[in-house]
């Protein structure tokens, strides 16, 4: 099975979870996992498929979700409207940024530092301006129905996200086999190799940072409206920048599925952890840490690509024997 | 209300701060003027740092500044042991799996302190944490002084080891030219390893610095390393005078922006910098070109 056809296989299992469960507990973690996949699907267009590691996705996701806030909260606006409002910021964030590192011709180790340095100028600025409640962050007023983008049942939430998750694979999907999609891993392979034979890597890697800056500002609208509160350290903070990225490598940068399978498997991971030794904080992101630097080290394709590896080795082994046999035949 | 006054203590305060920040940037320049890598564990490494420093003197009752003959060479060795056993072999020469490694390794550290000693803040008390020095028209702080001169004591030793030593022949060699310096017989594995290690004893030099007059606790580093980037990518990445001077500028920038614009707002100058040297002149002030 393959391309569309697994995907819609993939959200269809997913979609079926609720005819089975019931429990809130497990919800709330489907919703977080697929909300960390939908944020490391956001990471994996330009650091995937664009080889340009970004370590600030923290503002995509912070104007996603401050975004959607303000604009209800403050302006009135429905919530809907606001979602695409937060869409729309997100993108328009990564396009500034984007635009300015690569115009300037920033690269690998740069080009992490100085988005890393734009999520940082924008957290302490919503830690300070008035508009973003300052320290206090903002609270969404509660309203439990669907025209305001809330709902009663955990259930609904999550068929939601999914739908969002489902629509970022698609998108995923659709960018590995266009012409665009082409011209980005031409230029992750090899920039100069690639310009020399006429990709604009500038405009390419600027299309990819919007896109994904767009993708990571779902998560971070989605966000505001499953807790409904927003503050600085939550929407600009780091853990945001490090599990986008975390949940792609992880589970295959450059992958169609890798961010999904990374974020179920650091997710069990982290609860797994909790359940064994009780809630410590830490030790979650410790566990990370250290699953960061294994996957680099053992399995630089991450799962996705590493089961791929395995596959086709076993594929090749299966068809040798056989052409022994021809040749000794022949023979 | 803006007098001159005030601002020549607020100019005087900030290069005490910052020959702190060109201490830590030292280290990172260090390690990336070799490696070329940016050591994203800096930050992590300088709060176990802390804590090691704080532990010296509550457990073994360790002054700060003895200590730091103890952890130098202590954190000398882990940092040769992470460079020529973790992210060496780890990232393979490939500068994003290098990248990669380093957040993983600054993520683990950090977190395995706030796992193992919780995110409470500490303080060592000491006898002389609050003495100051009376200039006449201005009251220092002593222990800042003495880890500005202290700092400078810092970059001459390392000086010397580079310019009077093989092993700084050795690192130099590689920084300039590593295929070459590899078929000259140099072991570069070890090479890489001896600067990630003297770069990360300048950490732990920073550490016990700090610690007379600064908390700790396991994000403590945090608010240095964004400070050290900024000071290494202002000086010039790789430039040891350019880490010096960049940590003296940021220092007087914080302060004066801390003092003119309130102290959240002071931190943002420093990010804008950052970011405006990086998009306009990321060679820096003295870095050779990019």
């Amino acid at each position: 099975m393959k391309g569309p056809l697994l995907i819609a296989a993939v959200v269809a299992a997913f979609a079926a979870v609720p005819l089975f469960v019931h429990s809130n507990v497990v919800f709330n973690f489907l919703v977080v996992t697929l909300l960390i996949a939908l944020a490391g699907q956001g990471w994996n267009i330009i650091g995937g498929y664009g080889g340009q590691y970004s370590f600030g996705h923290a503002a995509f996701f912070g104007t996603g979700a401050y975004v959607t806030a303000i604009l209800q909260m403050r302006y009135g606006v429905n919530a809907w409207i606001g979602f695409v409002g937060g869409i729309a910021a997100g993108a328009a964030v990564g396009a500034i940024i984007g635009g300015l590192a690569f115009r300037a011709g920033l690269r690998s180790s740069y080009f992490a530092l100085v988005t890393l340095a734009f999520a940082e100028v924008l957290r302490i600025l919503a830690s300070v301006a008035p508009i973003t409640g300052a320290g206090v962050g903002i609270l969404i007023k509660l309203d439990l129905r669907p025209q305001s983008f809330q709902f009663q049942s955990r259930a609904v939430f999550y068929l939601v996200i999914l739908a969002l998750v489902a629509a970022s694979l698609a998108i995923a999907q659709t960018l590995e086999r266009s012409r665009f999609g082409a011209w980005l891993i031409a230029v992750r392979e090899n920039e100069d190799a690639a310009m020399a034979l006429g990709v604009d890597a500038t405009a390419v890697k600027l299309g990819a940072m919007v896109i994904s800056a767009a993708v990571t500002a779902a998560a971070g609208c989605f966000y505001a409206q499953y807790f409904l509160f927003v503050d600085a350290g939550i929407a600009y903070g780091p853990w945001i920048s490090i599990e986008a990225l975390l949940t792609p490598i992880i589970g295959g940068a450059g992958t169609v599925f890798g961010p999904l399978v990374g974020a179920l498997a650091v997710k069990a991971l982290g609860e797994g952890a909790k359940l064994w030794t009780g809630d410590v904080p830490g030790l979650d992101l410790m566990i990370y840490g250290a699953l960061l630097v294994i996957v680099v080290a053992f399995a630089p394709a991450g799962l996705v690509g590493t089961l791929a590896n395995v596959r086709e080795r076993a594929a090749r082994r299966l068809r040798a024997p056989r052409k022994g046999r021809a040749e000794a035949a022949r023979g | 209300m803006l007098s001159p006054l005030i601002l020549g203590i607020a100019v005087l305060n900030g290069l005490l701060t910052g020959a702190v920040y060109a201490l830590v940037a030292l280290g990172l320049t260090l390690i990336y003027g070799v490696l070329h890598i940016i050591n994203f564990a800096h930050g992590a490494l300088l709060s176990a740092a802390l804590f090691a420093a704080f532990f010296a003197h509550q457990k073994l009752g360790l002054d700060p500044y003895a200590a730091a003959l103890l952890l130098a060479p202590a954190f000398f060795a882990v940092g040769y042991a992470l460079q020529r056993f973790i992210i060496g072999p780890a990232a393979r020469g490939d500068e994003r799996n290098m990248l990669l490694v380093t957040l993983g390794l600054a993520v683990l550290i950090e977190n395995a302190l706030l796992y193992a000693f919780r995110a409470d803040t500490r303080t060592v008390d000491l006898p002389y944490s609050f003495k100051t020095l009376d200039l006449g028209f201005v009251f220092l702080a002593v222990p800042r002084l003495i880890s500005f001169a202290a700092v400078f004591a810092v970059a001459l030793a390392l000086w010397a080891i580079m310019a009077l030593t093989d092993t700084g022949k050795a690192i130099r060699a590689v920084a300039r030219e590593k295929l070459g310096a590899e078929l000259a017989g140099i072991d570069v594995a070890h090479v890489y390893a001896m600067t990630f290690g003297l770069g990360t004893a300048c950490v732990a030099i920073a550490a016990c610095l700090l610690v007379p007059t600064y908390y700790v606790n396991p994000g403590a580093g945090n608010a240095f390393v964004l400070i050290a980037f900024t000071v290494v990518v202002l000086g010039g990445m790789g430039s040891v005078p350019g880490a010096l001077i960049g940590g003296l500028i940021i220092g007087v920038v914080e302060s004066l922006g801390g003092f003119l614009l309130g102290e959240s707002l002071g931190q943002v100058s420093i990010f804008l910098i950052f970011i405006v040297v990086l998009l306009l002149r990321p060679r820096g002030l003295f870095g050779a070109s990019a």
